[in-house]
């Protein structure tokens, strides 16, 4: 049996759209029963992964697979790409704008959050063309 | 219009602090109980919070209407959410709504939503506003500005209320579900204030009202917890996203516009002084006004269990992981009407002395005549909340200058003849000082003397 893939445009125009992919991950992952704490923990991942292509990126495209061991998510967009990771993942830390902040945005635990909830993380970027970051998060975990 | 704001007479000793803390001077105290003036009442439930005696007390529909209907809505305002401890779930309320005696919800947060959607077209699509716009949602500051600032009328967005567009949608929905005839249908808000209750049946901008009651959250709040407890299964039916939860608090509607420059303004007295600098012009770099009666927004309503700090923390942390929006304005027909008013605001002329304006200028005179002829303490003890207010009571009819105490004393004494002020003048008021006073004000006029 092979893993089930699911893919999410995110459109990166305004804020209004962004959570949507989330969402929609989130009520999949319940229809296959999965345990409420993995439920949680990837959405948790996917949904800040989201909101930062959509804040920084101008949107991108969203992979999830979910495998029976694992469910993998990567963030693949073509935005400004990240100078600094290791400063971006300082908690606290946020490029976010006034409007991103005046919707409960920017607190700069985005990134620091997907690296605690996922069981592995990795973030591929470059200056100028674009981030991929990818996440697992394992199932049969004690 | 009839308010939700009543006496309890038992309990009301007559005290100043009502008459001294209403922000329309709509307060009086007469034969030792408080009176409350309807015309010049913006139902912003100020009286029901600073009464020591808690006399005053808002009116909301009893629980009882919805057994006048077969088929119960609830809108509930999304203050309601921030009113439990250790909620993580939105849909639990939501659920235990349905089992209260509810068949179907419809949150005003999704409503607030489809508004603010409208709002950003109708932003990007550049079509002619008064600027800066002011927002329509707070029913306590559509009175106000009627009353008070009519010249800030067209400034005021021509759209309708959440809960009112919830009443709408939710109405058309329920006909279309069980194709029951409308009166058997009730349509009912959970509301965070008396304004708001107010607002459900006599509404600001439409001509008829939408809602077949207002219930308070404190009386829902009550008959929830049980259910919320013993709930079975929870129903995903929750529909709103971050921008309409947000809402509930200052700030929140402004946010949802995206980008526009604004200021949110919260605390009714901060409104008022708020309202004055833009009648003066003095703010023209801002092109939104939020202006919310209660501390914190709609979180501070009168009706709410919650302190407004609590509720607000708690309805933060609920909106942390939902999707900005879930909703969206449609424009194919249809909707354009549903979310404009269909009456234009009127102003209410409460403060004016007189309709004929030399008359209203003679007025004016007798009343700075009479105001200078009173002690200028302030202090109440006449029913009125200021000399200035008893002298305008005056000429308007409404009473008379031996309603003062301090009238009344200085007649005595005159009668009396002693001819010494200071027998019947109150302590802040007398001449004679003692030698140490005397001194102390010398040095305080005179300036450093070595």
């Amino acid at each position: 049996m092979g893993d089930l893939k699911l893919t999410y445009q995110v459109d990166g125009g305004d804020l209004v759209q962004a959570g949507e992919a989330s969402s929609q991950m989130k009520m999949t992952l319940k229809k296959l029963g999965l345990p409420p704490e993995i439920i949680r923990k990837a959405s948790v991942c996917m949904y800040e992964g989201e909101i930062n292509m959509v804040i920084h990126a101008d949107g991108g495209r969203v992979e999830v697979e979910v495998g029976m061991d694992a469910i993998t998510i990567r963030l693949i967009d073509q935005g400004p790409g990240i100078p600094d990771v290791d400063r971006a993942m300082e908690e606290g830390y946020s490029t976010a704008g006034d409007v991103a902040r005046d919707l409960g945005f920017g607190a700069g635990m985005g990134l620091p959050n997907m690296k605690r909830y996922s069981d592995e993380m990795r973030i591929d970027t470059t200056v100028g063309v674009g981030t991929t970051v990818t996440m697992r998060i394992d199932i049969n975990n004690g | 219009m009839k308010h939700s704001v009543i006496l309890e007479y038992k309990r009301c000793r007559g005290c100043t602090t009502c008459i001294k803390n209403c922000p329309t001077e709509a307060v009086r105290v007469r034969s030792g109980k408080a009176t409350i003036l309807n015309e010049r009442c913006i139902d912003c439930g100020k009286c029901i919070q600073v009464c020591p005696h808690k006399a005053v007390k808002s009116v909301s529909d009893s629980l009882d209407k919805l057994e006048q209907y077969k088929y119960r809505v609830a809108l509930p305002d999304p203050v309601l959410y921030g009113q439990f401890q250790h909620l993580d779930d939105i849909d639990i309320v939501l659920s235990g709504l349905l089992e209260i005696g509810f068949q179907k919800v419809f949150e005003t947060a999704k409503a607030a939503e489809i508004l603010s959607d409208y709002a950003r077209h109708a932003i990007s699509s550049g079509e002619t506003r008064v600027m800066p716009q002011i927002s329509s949602a707070c029913p306590t500051i559509m009175r106000l500005i009627r009353m008070r600032f009519p010249k800030l009328i067209p400034n005021i967005a021509a759209t309708v209320t959440p809960v009112e567009l919830a009443a709408i949608l939710a109405r058309r929905e329920a006909e279309a579900e069980t194709g029951l005839p409308p009166e058997e249908i009730g349509v009912f808000s959970i509301v965070p204030c008396s304004s708001q209750v107010t607002a459900a049946h006599s509404p600001e901008g439409l001509q008829k009202p939408v809602l077949d009651g207002a219930f308070a959250i404190r009386d829902i709040y009550l008959r929830l917890l049980g259910p919320m407890k013993d709930l079975q299964k929870v129903k995903p039916l929750s529909s709103a996203g971050i921008m309409g939860v947000g809402w509930a608090f200052c700030g929140g509607e402004s946010a949802a516009r995206l980008g526009e420059r604004y200021l949110a303004v919260d605390g009714i007295e901060n409104c008022i002084r708020m309202l004055e600098e833009i009648e003066d012009g003095r703010l023209p770099e801002a092109d939104f006004i939020e202006l919310c009666a209660c501390t914190q927004g709609c979180v501070g309503g009168c009706l709410t269990v919650e302190n407004p700090y609590g509720a607000r923390m708690r309805i933060k942390r609920l909106m942390k992981g939902l999707p900005v929006s879930r909703s969206r304005y449609d424009f194919r027909g249809g909707d354009r009407d549903l979310v404009k008013i269909d009456q234009e605001l009127q102003y209410v002329p409460a403060f004016r002395l007189d309709q004929d304006r030399s008359v209203a200028l003679e007025k004016l005179l007798k009343i700075d005549e009479l105001e200078r002829s009173l002690p200028g303490l302030d202090c109440g003890s006449c029913g009125a909340p200021s000399c200035h207010a008893l002298a305008e009571d005056v000429v308007l009819g409404r009473a008379s200058m031996e309603d003062c105490i301090f009238k009344v004393r200085e007649r005595m004494q005159y009668m009396a003849g002693s001819g010494d002020a200071d027998e019947y003048l109150p302590a802040p008021f007398r001449q004679r000082r003692s030698a140490t006073r005397r001194a102390a004000e010398k040095e305080s006029e005179g300036g450093s003397e070595i």
